[in-house]
């Protein structure tokens, strides 16, 4: 087993709504129960919410763990009990290495002072030395892409300037332990790729990474292991890919309207083509889908399906889309529908669903966004996002008097 | 919970020493940052402060009949400094935590650095006041005896003390901001009841009641041995020692056992 280097056991954090205290006459008896008594207890009083509720992971030494979910789940949370900022209400935690924060780019900067001076400041907060600093000097400043204004106080910086020095700081830190809350979004399009790019390089290194970010990509181009955090408990870990999709789905990136008369419902759906689903399938397969549907009561139905990818659609569907007419079907009736679909999709994971439209309401009657969880394996003979069913052949050689408009 | 609990505070502002320097850079370097006299200013300021201190004097001597002694005009020139230092340090640490709450609610280091680069910062312009206060009387013939090798001992209390203080209010202001108001009153009208521009032993049998006030009791002293050559009060010496120490060791650890609830309460 690898060493840890990081353990959460059973954190709990609370946190209460609203204004801090009344008085001065509620607050100090509070303040000494809190701080010397054992009245950091677990019950919730008044106005008070779990913002973590017996969270537990464990990050292995060099390994990358993503920590997604939606706001006030209690990521940056977690980040500053990580760091010492907050003091879990309960719960142990464990920390091997130095660790080194980037909650908010430039935290510690002072406006007044020029850029050169606020490497100095923040580095230092940061926990660098200054020699260190003095020795990085230089590569910070490159990385920044501001060189002519590092000896302008920073209350002049542009926000993106501004936002590429502190990150250029903070990514020069080389702790053994880095977290990382939604910094990488900042600058712009081609420092964003710098910042992926340096953080590759950060993990190449062997450095320990908790990474909270909203950008989906972000979390899979450098997390081993993810967890979802939602409302303060930690409701799925694993696979990046897959806690990424649970996400997608969990977190309501589109919630479809269901009708709240149901007047169709999948009975079956089946699949010819392919084996097994456990196996990536090659590029290409071409997969047929049965679905039987019955009709509860008097309808016009327009049945789709469709593939996403981490919540993203990537294909949909619908038999009123493809015959042009919805299906006009009476109750009792039951409709095998057989659909078939070329999976011309480069590798990764996907899930197909299925659903019922009706066609007069535009309400769904049944949405499923997991019939099944389609894996597409590599195909070493093209990459990209889309396959377009590539052919090649030699031609004869041009004759030289051939020539080109 | 966490490894750093069980290590010594003070090992911990050791660590992170380099943090407390450039903190107290940056508190040095923005008090001057814009202004056209730049760090002239911490000579300019105890000046200001010293020509107050004698305009007062002789405001006194022409109301009095009195004339004005030299050895009078020394002793505020010499007493002026410290209090200027414990003033200036007082208000800058009572803010020191919620000014920087950008820092104490995203990074975690000892939030001891705030009041202690505060006082530091006001310590260098106290020694760059004192140095030139001193080349000054220097030139003016002023002369000290053995007596003023207690100078440091005395200068050294009352840092100490001023730490003590600036770190117990700044780490109250953060929980009631109501503090910054009750320091600003008191930091207004503290000169009427420490013996800067006057001496305690106008009061004669009341003198006692102003050197209670510890900051009182250090310039006492200061002006026994620095401008009438005389050995401290040591009683009064023992006084400020401990109220110096012993606040210090109060203040530091009520800091250090608040420090978790920094970031949520601020």
């Amino acid at each position: 087993m690898a060493a840890s280097a990081l353990e959460f056991q059973n954190i709990s954090k609370k946190f209460r709504r609203g204004e801090r205290q009344d008085s001065l006459r509620d607050l100090l008896p509070g303040l000494f129960r809190n701080t010397f008594g054992k009245g950091r207890g677990t019950a919730l009083k008044e106005r008070e919410f779990w913002a973590l509720q017996d969270v537990s992971f464990r990050v292995n030494r060099g390994e990358a763990l993503g920590i997604v979910g939606p706001n006030g789940s209690g990521k940056s949370t977690t980040l500053k009990i990580l760091c010492g900022i907050l003091r879990p209400t309960s719960g142990m935690m464990l920390v091997n290495g130095r660790i080194s924060a980037l909650i908010e780019v430039g935290a510690g900067f002072h406006q007044d002072l020029t850029g050169r001076e606020n490497i100095f400041l923040n580095g230092a907060i940061l926990g660098m030395s200054r020699m260190e600093i003095q020795k990085k000097m230089n590569t910070i400043i490159d990385f920044s892409g501001i060189p002519e204004f590092i000896d302008t106080p920073v209350k002049r910086y542009s926000s993106g300037m501004y936002a590429r020095l502190g990150f250029a700081i903070a990514a020069h830190v080389e702790p053994e332990i880095l977290l990382v809350d939604e910094v990488l979004s900042v600058g712009d399009y081609t420092f964003q790729g710098q910042c992926i790019q340096k953080m590759n390089e950060i993990l190449k290194n062997g450095t320990t990474v908790i990474f909270v970010s909203h950008n989906m990509e972000s979390v899979l181009s450098l997390c081993d292991r993810a967890i979802l955090l939602v409302n303060g408990q930690v409701t799925r870990e694993g696979e990046p890919t897959e806690v990424i999709a649970e996400y997608c789905r969990a977190g309501g990136v589109w919630v479809p309207k269901l009708s709240e008369r149901k007047k169709a419902v999948v009975r079956k759906v089946t699949f010819e083509g392919v084996n097994s689903f456990g196996k990536a399938l090659s590029p290409g397969t071409r997969l047929k889908c049965k679905v039987a549907i019955e009709c509860l009561e008097d309808c016009r139905l327009s049945p789709g399906l469709f593939l996403t990818q981490y919540g993203g659609f990537v294909f949909d569907t619908t038999y009123g889309r493809m015959n042009g007419n919805p299906m006009n079907l009476s109750a009792g009736e039951i409709v095998n529908l057989v659909w078939s679909i070329d999976l011309n999709l480069p590798n990764g994971s996907y899930d197909l669903g299925v659903h019922l439209e009706d066609a007069d309401t535009g309400l769904y009657h049944e949405h499923n966004f997991r019939v099944v969880n389609l894996l597409i394996a590599n195909d070493f003979r093209y990459e990209g996002k889309y396959i377009l069913n590539p052919t090649i052949a030699i031609g004869k050689p041009h004759s030289p008097t051939q020539t080109l408009r | 919970m966490t490894t750093k609990d069980q290590h010594p505070m003070f090992r911990e502002i050791y660590q992170y020493r380099n943090l407390l320097w450039m903190l107290t850079l940056r508190d040095i370097k923005i008090r001057y940052k814009q202004t056209v006299m730049g760090f002239l200013w911490a000579i300019f300021m105890p000046l200001l402060i010293v020509s107050a201190g004698l305009i007062v004097k002789k405001g006194f001597s022409i109301v009095s009949g009195k004339p004005l002694e030299i050895a009078e005009l020394t002793s505020v020139c010499i007493k002026s400094l410290p209090y200027s230092f414990f003033i200036a340090s007082i208000r800058f640490a009572t803010n020191s935590l919620v000014g920087n709450s950008n820092l104490v609610t995203k990074i975690y280091f000892p939030r001891e650095v705030f009041p202690l680069a505060a006082v530091l910062a006001n310590l260098f312009d106290f020694l760059l006041g004192t140095l030139f206060l001193g080349v000054i009387l220097a030139f003016a013939g002023f002369q000290v005896d053995y007596q003023a090798i207690w100078l440091p001992f005395l200068v050294l209390s009352l840092i100490l003390f001023t730490t003590a203080m600036g770190m117990i209010l700044s780490c109250a202001n953060l929980f009631f901001r109501d503090v910054k108001y009750i320091v600003e009153v008191l930091v207004t009208f503290a000169i009427f009841f420490t013996p800067v521009f006057y001496d305690a032993s106008m009061f004669g049998k009341w003198a006692p009641v102003l050197l209670l006030n510890p900051v009182g009791a250090i310039l006492e002293n200061i002006n026994n041995v620095v401008i009438l050559h005389r050995a401290p009060d040591m009683f009064w010496l023992l006084y400020s020692v401990l109220w110096s120490v012993g606040g210090l060791v109060i203040s530091w650890s009520v800091f250090h056992k608040l420090e978790f609830l920094f970031a949520e309460n601020i």
